[in-house]
């Protein structure tokens, strides 16, 4: 037995590892055990990805198995997207979709149908995946595309694992002329700005909105907004003529090697902080510059251990999603509530989301705002405070962040849940995958 | 521009053996790697090929069945440049200690499989006039301890072995390598608590055997420098008093 958490470090169980060295070995796995799910590198913040009983590690599977000269990409589940950055970057290519850090593994994108700052134009991680192999519970194997096994399909992108066990999946890389970003910032002195500033911006690819959540009164949620596109060669000659079209990604990375006390996190601390990040961000507005393609999906991978800022206890990331048409009036009084209790919060980032088409995809058109809480005893009865009026908006929380919701909220969140219980009971899922998340919340 | 030279890789299936291969592949090599289950080496060779530009085969061959050796070798496609054989099996002492075809089958699997397949292809080298022999042996190999000697002896074997055959080839031009890797993080010792400045990643280990082979030079290579001086240690201690330490 190991005691295992998310990337959140809450809540932690115990749970059976298994590391299994090949996709062969996985179907008879499945059919000995269970209360079992498959763990990717556990980026999840939350409970998804540790087993009720077994967990089944993907990360022996970690083998490209193909990659053509189009762009099409064979990959096994276990792959993580920075080892995949590595191959394909060089040579001209890019995930159709990456989340906020590059430390997950494919299975695990497709679990949870990560969304990127693109997703208003691209979609999720899972609507570019043309298959995917899935280990079922009863120790066969399937192939899941458009074609052939669709309701499975759907049910498995963003299913939190719980209908199999993806072992490769394939998708296509989109082309990209130079390592580069070409990035603009706008700054927003407050939320509807910010939400205008969005939607004005929704024709760049990729755009995202960082909020100081603890500024108040008349800034209430002034942020800066990063809007970008793949530069071509032409953009870098422009900006930076004499760089390489495919920078190299730095090595040298700093780590927080330990737990840092609670109480570094202050309101005086956080302050500072988000005062300086808004003023460094503030002074670049207005004109295009170039970034690495490293730094601007992933800015927070570039700090090792990040989560453990947060003290022994842990944190939490509420995540949710507000339909268009109220997310203005909800996400202020969010916000509102958030300031006013003092918890600190690094990240409050702000993004646009189109439609999604998996039965348990976070996605849904409108704006989603993720925020980080320290664990403590007053964080659950507020946070418990802004499900109601997620859930009134007809908005959502994101599983992948999700370790508390209770199965009510989740219930009233995500209509497409009968349909996942009934490609569940098809499998015969029920009681045979099982992870912490799928127990708390009845699926 | 130089011929492309060719890697025979025995053992394609471990975590060694695939990122020595990587190592030799991202360097310009081909490879050909030989493993028993022929299935998983072409996930390696699939893997491998789609990193670098590097042209992979990928060949069934069983360490424990020395009867084919001689075909194995003659149709490979090409007489390779390099062979490394990193095959290895630890086995369970305790087991092999009563059950004597386990120990067996340690001790063939550590020595006369990969002695007699490098042993034939020293003579192929040999009459070309070309080859490094590079053999995967073990610190377990240095001194026999309670708790892994039949692997231990097994490896010592190797390791005279690979010894005997530098000897009889250095004169003629050609080199062999004894590789000690240490502790090293894979599926062999998976769920093992290493200390972890005595344990290399398969990576380094693959870097560590192309830099010796390749590029530097050397005989007996320790993949992490400090198990040179812990070894020593080791060797040195009088028997009277290592008999009587719980190792």
């Amino acid at each position: 037995m190991t005691e295992l958490a998310g990337w959140g470090r809450y809540p932690r169980h115990p749970s059976e590892m298994l590391y299994p060295a090949s996709p062969d070995d996985i179907p008879r796995l499945m059919a000995s055990q269970s209360g079992l799910v498959a763990r990717g590198n556990g980026r999840a913040y939350g409970d998804a990805a540790i087993g009720e009983s077994v967990t089944l590690s993907a990360l022996g599977l970690d083998r490209i198995r193909a990659f053509d000269p189009t762009g099409r990409i064979r990959v096994e589940a276990g792959t993580k997207l920075s080892d995949l950055l590595d191959v394909v970057v060089p040579r001209g290519f890019f995930p159709p979709v990456v989340p906020g850090t590059k430390f997950v593994t494919v299975g695990g994108m497709i679990a949870s149908d990560v969304h990127g700052k693109n997703h208003h134009r691209d979609g999720g991680f899972g609507d570019h995946v043309e298959s995917l192999t899935l280990a079922l519970p009863d120790g066969g194997t399937v192939t899941c595309s458009r074609n052939e096994n669709p309701e499975l399909l759907s049910a498995t992108i963003g299913g939190m694992g719980l209908t199999g066990t993806i072992l490769d999946a394939t998708f296509r890389l989109r082309r990209i002329e130079t390592g580069w970003m070409r990035q603009e910032t706008t700054v927003a002195p407050d939320l509807d700005s910010a939400i205008h500033a969005l939607e004005s911006t929704s024709g760049a690819t990729y755009s995202v909105a960082w909020i100081d959540c603890l500024a108040r009164g008349a800034s209430l949620g002034r942020s800066l907004i990063f809007a970008a596109e793949h530069a071509t060669r032409q953009d870098v000659d422009a900006l930076r003529a004499d760089a390489e079209s495919f920078p190299s990604t730095k090595l040298g990375r700093l780590s927080v090697p330990f737990d840092l006390p609670s109480f570094t996190l202050n309101r005086l601390s956080v302050s500072a902080f988000n005062e300086l990040y808004f003023r460094a961000g503030a002074m670049k507005a207005g004109y295009p510059f170039l970034v690495h393609w490293d730094p601007y999906f992933f800015p927070l991978d570039g700090l090792g251990n990040w989560n453990r800022i947060y003290g022994r206890r842990g944190f939490l990331q509420y995540q949710c999603v507000i339909p268009r048409e109220h997310a203005a009036p909800v996400l202020r009084g969010i916000l509102k509530h958030v300031s006013k209790h003092g918890n600190a919060s690094f990240l409050a980032v702000l993004k646009q989301l189109g439609p999604s088409h998996g039965h348990l995809s976070f996605p849904l058109e409108g704006f989603t705002l993720a925020l980080d809480l320290p664990v403590s005893d007053h964080v659950f009865p507020l946070l418990d405070e802004l499900d109601r009026s997620v859930i009134e908006s007809g908005g959502r929380l994101y599983l992948a962040k999700d370790s508390r919701q209770s199965p009510a909220t989740f219930e009233a969140g995500y209509p497409g849940l009968s349909r996942f219980r009934d490609v569940r009971k098809t499998i015969g899922a029920v009681g045979k995958i099982s992870s912490r998340l799928s127990i708390r919340l009845g699926i | 521009m130089t011929a492309q030279k060719t890697l025979l890789l025995i053992g394609g299936t471990s975590d060694i053996g695939r990122a020595t291969a990587l190592c030799y592949a991202q360097a310009g090599w081909n490879v050909q790697l030989a493993a028993r289950n022929e299935a998983e080496a072409r996930r390696n060779a699939d893997d491998i090929a789609a990193r670098t530009a590097a042209l992979i085969t990928t060949h069934q061959f069983d360490i424990l069945e020395s009867g084919t050796f001689e075909n194995f070798v003659s149709a490979l496609p090409q007489l390779p440049d390099t062979v490394i054989c990193v095959v290895g099996l630890l086995g369970d002492q305790a087991r092999a200690q009563s059950d004597l075809s386990h120990a067996s089958l340690v001790m063939r699997t550590n020595f006369e499989g990969p002695a007699l397949l490098l042993g034939l292809l020293a003579e192929k080298f040999i009459q070309r006039g070309s080859g490094t022999i590079v053999g995967v042996s073990s610190v377990a190999g240095d001194r026999g301890r309670s708790s892994n000697y039949i692997y231990g002896a097994a490896k010592a074997g190797f390791s005279a072995f690979l010894s005997g055959l530098r000897n009889r080839l250095a004169p003629k031009g050609l080199r062999v390598i004894t590789v000690k890797p240490g502790f090293v993080r894979t599926q062999m010792t998976a769920g093992m608590k290493l200390p972890p400045v005595l344990t290399a990643m398969p990576g380094e280990v693959g870097q560590a055997i192309f830099t010796a082979a390749e590029k530097k030079g050397g005989d007996v290579i320790y993949v992490r420098r400090i198990w040179r001086p812990v070894m020593m240690v080791i060797r040195s201690i009088p028997e009277q008093i290592f008999k009587k330490l719980r190792l």
